[in-house]
């Protein structure tokens, strides 16, 4: 599905990224972990186009899309969840909706109804300012956002930072239940209880290189990743 | 009665400024771009009335208004397209850059049209005046008032009922956001710089009801058009309104207290812009989130 060969990726001079290889079969959930500031965010914004790749590639289904504009990414299928529960706070949330929703012209009539039935709450709330919801409530939106996109593969960076708990829990049980509707979920988190929970496949990320990947399994009572998490 | 006059008179300046300032909410307020050359797509507007006048009479007036939107458009669009958009986030250079393309356009304009200015004239059904509680209201400055109410509309209608008009906000408020919902945020640009140029074109037209046209005819405008989006806020269709009426009036009642009328205006216009920016540097209006406020 994703497939991230020998990918660099810099600000200005700074590298940030060094030869990064990363893939994600058809259906995984592979967790992408890795201390604040080792390049988690830039790896999944060169994914996206945000950034662009100073050496490297990016398949997305066999696709080279290295080169692609970001939202050729998305109508290839590829969604964004960015870090910070970012919405359009001037644009109601059904407006936050209908912009991702028209920008896909052959999405499913039910795709909107099928996002707003993962986080029934935004239902009450859709002639409200983006703006004035709560953080919790603004990243539910942000990934009903993404979804209303009718993407294959999600992107997922940090959903539950500073959530209040409840929701939490929520977007826990979302996550699980997109990927097992066979959703392909590329997650970044940095509580590796969750993503315990979550992930089939794991990839560590230190200094902006992978310095361990796996099956998630290999995750438990492992002190070595305990270390490359630690603060 | 002489408050209602200038009261009346102040919503006509403020009508003006208005026209002139709703595409500079466009390009400047919702794409940060200062485009300098803003006053020569006014300009061009204006001299499009004067080129359609053999053909369509004393009507060209309002013939010109949808033309001139185009040809302003069109302007605009090739401005952006060969050389604004390689300078994004680059206000400065923008500036500079722009400020060129208007020298050059004037230019442009004297070589074709010559350097006096010229005479549109206005249609029949435009002399004359109503009175209204002892107030003559010339029927030209209410032509522009109704046009500027009919823009102030249309934009609304566009910016929150159409598809384009959603897209159009959500690339002001998160162009990242916009790119990752999968909005082509470069046609958005487009759009965007076409739309505000054209309303330039259409200003430049409803212009030449007060006055003749000539190659610097744009400029007298631009200053004042910058302040009446820096003042309402960036990018707020209400703010630039209100910012714009305000303006206007309170030149009129400046110039009818004063001796030196004018001149003294100006000065007093521009130093309660300053106090004002000082207390309120974001303008009149803002985007407000809970993250914001």
């Amino acid at each position: 599905m994703l497939e991230v060969k020998d990918l660099h990726v810099a600000y200005g001079r700074a590298r940030v990224l060094f030869g990064v290889d990363l893939q994600a079969p058809p259906g995984s959930l592979v967790c992408l972990m890795g201390r604040n500031g080792v390049g988690k965010t830039t790896l999944l914004k060169a994914v996206m186009g945000v950034l662009p790749a100073r050496q490297g590639t990016v398949l997305f289904d066999g696709r080279d899309i290295t080169r692609a504009h970001v939202h050729a990414r998305v109508r290839a299928g590829l969604g964004y969840v960015p870090q910070g529960h970012e919405t359009f706070p001037q644009l109601t949330v059904a407006e936050n909706l209908q912009v991702a929703r028209e920008s896909t012209p052959k999405a499913r009539p039910g795709t909107l109804d099928e996002a707003l039935d993962l986080f029934p709450a935004l239902r009450g709330l859709l002639k409200r300012r983006a703006g004035f919801l709560s953080g919790g409530q603004q990243q539910q939106l942000a990934i009903a956002r993404a979804l209303v996109t009718e993407p294959r593969m999600l992107l997922l960076d940090e959903p539950t930072e500073g959530i209040q708990p409840s929701i939490v829990q929520e977007i826990e049980a979302a996550i699980r239940q997109l990927h097992a509707t066979g959703l392909t979920i590329l997650l970044v988190e940095q509580y590796l209880e969750l993503a315990l929970r979550l992930a089939d496949h794991f990839v560590i990320l230190d200094a902006g290189e992978v310095v361990r990947a796996g099956a998630a399994t290999e995750l438990h009572n492992d002190e070595g990743v305990r270390r490359l998490l630690a603060v | 009665m002489g408050t209602l006059n200038q009261l009346v008179i102040g919503a006509s300046i403020g009508a003006v400024l208005l026209l002139a300032a709703l595409g500079l909410t466009f390009t400047f307020g919702q794409m940060g771009v200062i485009n300098m050359a803003h006053g020569e797509f006014i300009m061009a507007g204006a001299y499009t009335a004067y080129v359609l006048q053999p053909l369509a009479g004393d009507q060209a007036v309002l013939v010109a208004l949808p033309v001139a939107f185009a040809v302003g458009g069109v302007l605009g669009l090739i401005l952006e397209r060969l050389i604004i958009r390689r300078f994004y986030g680059r206000p400065l250079d923008t500036l500079l850059l722009t400020f060129g393309i208007s020298l050059i356009l004037q230019q442009a304009a004297r070589d074709i049209f010559g350097a006096p200015n010229v005479q549109v004239d206005a249609p029949g059904w435009l002399t004359g005046g109503v009175d209204l509680a002892g107030v003559r209201i010339a029927y030209n400055r209410l032509f522009i008032l109704v046009l500027a109410i009919g823009c102030v509309v249309a934009i609304s209608l566009y910016l929150s009922k159409l598809r384009q008009g959603r897209r159009m906000r959500a690339v002001m408020q998160n162009r990242q956001l916009a790119a990752v919902s999968g909005v082509a945020t470069g046609r958005v640009d487009q759009a965007t710089f076409f739309i505000g140029s054209g309303l330039a074109g259409v200003a430049g037209v409803a212009l030449t009801l007060i006055g003749p046209v000539g190659p610097t005819f744009g400029t007298a405008y631009i200053v004042d058009a910058f302040l009446v989006v820096v003042a309402g806020g960036l990018g707020q269709l209400k703010g630039a309104v209100i910012a714009a009426f305000v303006l206007g009036v309170l030149n009129s009642f400046v110039e009818f207290w004063t001796a030196n009328g004018a001149s003294f205006a100006k000065v007093v216009v521009f130093a309660v812009i300053i106090a004002f920016l000082q207390v309120r540097p974001q303008g009149m209006f803002v985007l407000k989130s809970r993250a914001l406020t």
